[in-house]
This record gives structure tokens, sequence and C-alpha cells, in this order.
């Protein structure tokens, strides 16, 4: 019997996270010393530096804001400091962030230089962590909690253990009103017909179709070769996959055999529903769970093969592996071993439960392999070149 | 013991998760879902998550797992050998 609730963060706008970070959030690269520094000064904050946010326009520019946005936005982020090169974009981010409720304060870096701003944002840094550690747990209820999953040095053993693994608790969550994610558009080919065919009506499946063709246009038009060295990975040929259509067939078996896919949703975009939503999305791990984390998902499900050692600064990242000789050579990366699996030593209920069980204990407060090891990855997707 | 898995029992391909295959060795497989084992020959040394070829194809052949197409054979395959990027391809992109 799966438990019913977890200890959680209550925010301002009603959403539950299970972190209670105080972020230091750069608009731009410009910014990341500053933010750094300002991390190094008020222990317990984290600041997350990133390569871009100078001259992006259009819907690039929009899905830059809307990751920033959506990560500071995210329930797992207690109180957030932004800092940008000027006052314009900062303001922009900022208000994004104050629109949920919780406390933001951003500073511009002209007019005042790095040294006056690091000492301005480091006192309100400072007061802000000292608010959000008054902060208090409380009970919350499951179909509060978004999990997301995403999969990466993937390998046959991915497909066969710990995907449907991933698989057996989403339908376990979706039953229980969870609100959950999925996407890697590209890593769907072969297996497409397989997804329409589980999406909840017309309308979900004409949207699913619509993105999914047009990845392949991007694909098509930017191809030099079948992508033998890229999708497949290297890792994953290494670990016995050998074409797109096997990968994807193994990775839509973390969909599970029970719940429909109930919307599409664009990048960093926030669902508006509880059920199972498809992500437009880039298929590298850091990007995906960056995007996740951005659409507001609070604990994430990572199953590997060859052991991709993943983390992100605001989403805690939950590794899971069915291949023994990943689980013995990269143990420390492992939150949850479903080796058994494979030598009819567990059944795939078990190891839903057994991943259930982690992610409970994760919820509540239970640091993950990539947390403990320091794994921040945030990688900001972008969709063409700057002007 | 369980040295290598299917997903279907139509597939013509099962995946190796052991370590140490060698030529000659003797598989159990397991079809997933069905509880249910077959047994073959490895006639090739074969990498623990690589596939092993459960029966002969030639060049054209479409191989399938999952009960589904995931590419085209490339160069002959013989049951029991190795079946990888040397003789599978996609038909993809």
């Amino acid at each position: 019997m799966m438990q019913k609730t977890f200890m959680g963060y209550r925010r301002e706008n009603g959403r539950v996270g299970v972190r209670n970070h105080v972020i230091i959030l750069p608009v731009d690269d410009l910014s990341n010393a500053a933010a750094e520094a300002v991390a190094n000064n008020i222990k317990g904050t984290l600041a997350i530096p990133h390569p871009y946010g100078r001259l992006q326009f259009g819907a690039d520019l929009e899905l830059h804001f809307r990751t920033l946005i959506g990560a500071g936005s995210n329930p797992n982020v207690a109180a957030v400091v932004v800092i940008g090169i000027e006052d314009g974009w900062t303001k922009r981010v900022t208000d994004g962030i104050a629109a949920t409720g919780k406390p933001v304060q951003g500073f511009g870096i002209e007019l005042h230089g790095d040294h006056d701003t690091i000492r301005r944002a480091s006192t309100a840094a400072r007061e802000l962590l000292q608010w959000a550690t008054e902060r208090q747990r409380s009970e919350c209820a499951l179909n509060e909690l978004w999990v997301s999953c995403k999969c990466g040095e993937s390998d046959t053993t991915s497909g066969c253990g710990s995907n449907p693994t991933v698989g057996d608790a989403f339908d376990k969550l979706y039953a229980a009103g969870c609100t959950l994610v999925f996407g890697e558009t590209t890593e769907l080919t072969g297996g497409e017909s397989i997804v329409a065919a589980r999406c909840r009506d017309e309308k979900v499946r004409s949207d699913f179709m619509r993105v999914f063709d047009r990845y392949q246009d991007v694909i098509n038009r930017h191809k030099t070769s079948d992508l033998s060295d890229s999708q497949p990975t290297k890792g994953n040929i290494a670990g016995g996959l050998t074409t797109i259509e096997e990968k994807a067939l193994g990775n839509i078996q973390k969909i599970g055999k029970k719940c429909t896919i109930d919307g599409v949703i664009d990048k960093a975009e926030m669902p508006t529903h509880p059920g199972l939503w498809f992500m437009d999305s880039s298929s590298a791990a850091a990007e995906m769970v960056t995007l996740c984390a951005a659409s507001g998902f609070v604990v994430h499900f990572f199953p590997t093969g060859q052991g991709n050692v993943i983390g992100n600064p605001i989403l805690p990242v939950i590794k899971l592996c069915a291949n023994p000789r990943t689980v013995r050579t990269m143990s420390e990366h492992i939150d949850v071993d479903v080796t058994g699996l494979l030598q009819r030593e567990l059944t795939m209920g078990d190891a839903g439960d057994r991943l259930l069980d982690m992610m409970f204990r994760t919820a509540n407060g239970r640091l993950t392999a990539a947390e403990a090891l320091g794994h921040r990855e945030f990688v900001l997707t972008r969709l063409y070149e700057s002007a | 013991m369980i040295h290598c898995v299917l997903h279907d029992p139509n597939d013509s391909v099962a995946v190796v998760v052991v370590e140490g295959v060698k030529a000659g060795a003797t598989l159990t497989g397991l079809i997933l879902d069905q509880d249910r084992t077959i047994s073959l020959s490895a006639v090739q040394d074969i990498p623990i998550g690589h596939k092993v070829a459960l029966k002969d194809m030639a060049v054209g052949d479409t191989v399938i797992k999952y009960g589904v197409d995931i590419g085209k054979v490339v160069a002959p395959i013989k049951k029991g050998e190795h079946a990888h990027v040397h003789n599978i391809k996609t038909k993809r992109w």
C-alpha cells in the first residue's frame, strides 16, 4: 500500500516543494562571477551559473526567460536573488518570479560594478536565507507532487529494467492524481506511433505528432549522416543499443502501461492540470532535466544503463539502474538498484515500489546521490544563433 | 541463472544481461512478462548489454525487438551470433 502523504514545503502560491533552496540566479553569463561571489559570501545559498542571456531574440529569448523564471519559481526554491548586467532584463526575470509570491530581489551591475553589487546582493541573500531556514515542512498530499522523468546513457538494460520500473511507478502515481512529464522528442523515433496511440484524444495526438514531425525536420535539415555517432550516443552503442528505433522503444517503457498522455507542452512550459504530459524537448540529459525544473517539477526519476552522473541544482535526480556492471563500478551514483529484475529476483511491481519508496524518502529530505556528489548541471536549451 | 532476456516471444534478438558470455556457452533466455525461458548457444563472445541473434537473418531482413521493427540487417547474421552496429542499421534518418 503506497503512502498517501509526504513532508514538503508549501509555497506562497500553494505549490509544494521538497527542497528549500535560496538561489543566486544570473540573468546572463556576465553576471556569473557576481552570483558566485554572493553564494560564496552567504553559506547555504546556491549560485546557478550558465553561459547565455545576451543578444538572444525571438522564441529563443522567450525560452531563456521562461527557463530562468521557471527555475526561480520552482517550489523547491524558497527565495531568489537575481543578478543581471543591466536593470531591464533583470527586472523582467525578477518580476516573473515575484508573480509566485515568493521573496525575490534583483540587482543590475551597470552603474555599480561587481563590488557594490556583490555587497548589496549579499545583504539581501543573507536576509532571505535566514528567512528561508525558518520555513517548516508540513504534511502534503501525494497528488501535490510533480514528478518528471528522463533517462540517460541508456543501454539495453534500460529498456528491460530501469525504464519499465519508472513506467510501473508512473502508472501508480498517475492513478494517485500526480502531475507527471516525459519528453525527449527525437528519442521516440521508431516508437512514435506507440506514443500517439497512448494520447488521450485526437487533439493531444495531433499536438504530439506536430511537435514530433517538427523535430524530425530539424534533424533532416542539419544531419550529415544517419546520426549513428550522436543518437544513439557512443555510450549507448558501447552498452549494446544499435539503432534509434531500439533506443526509442526502450525509452517509452518509462510511460508505463496504463497512464494516458493528457497534454503536450512546449519547453519550460507549466502543466495546467494533473496527469501525464509530453514536453517537446532535447534528449540531452542536462537540458531536459533543466527544462523539467523550469516547468515546476520537484522530483525526477533518471534511469541509466551505462551510468550517466547528471544532477540538477533545483530538482533532486533519483538514479536507478538495472545493469549489474554499472551498479558495481559506479555505485556512488545509483540510488535504486533494480538489477534483480533481470534475474527474476524482483518483480516489476516490486521494482516500481522500491523506486516509489526512494521517491518518498527523497521528497522527505534524503539527499540523492547526485545531490551528495555536488552534481548541479544547469543547461539552457538554445533554439538558434544569437543576434 | 538468466543469461539473456527477450521482450516478446517473436523477437529476433535477445539482450545478454550477464558479463563474460563466451562462444560455445549455453544461454538461458527469459521472455519478460511470460515467466518462460528458452535455451540457445552463443557462437561468439557477447558483452553484457549486447544482443544475441535468436535466428538466422539475411541482408534486408527486419530485426524485431519488443515485438517491433528496430532496424534492418546489413550483413548476414547467424543464430547465436553477436547482433549490433556491424550487422544492423537504422531505417530512419
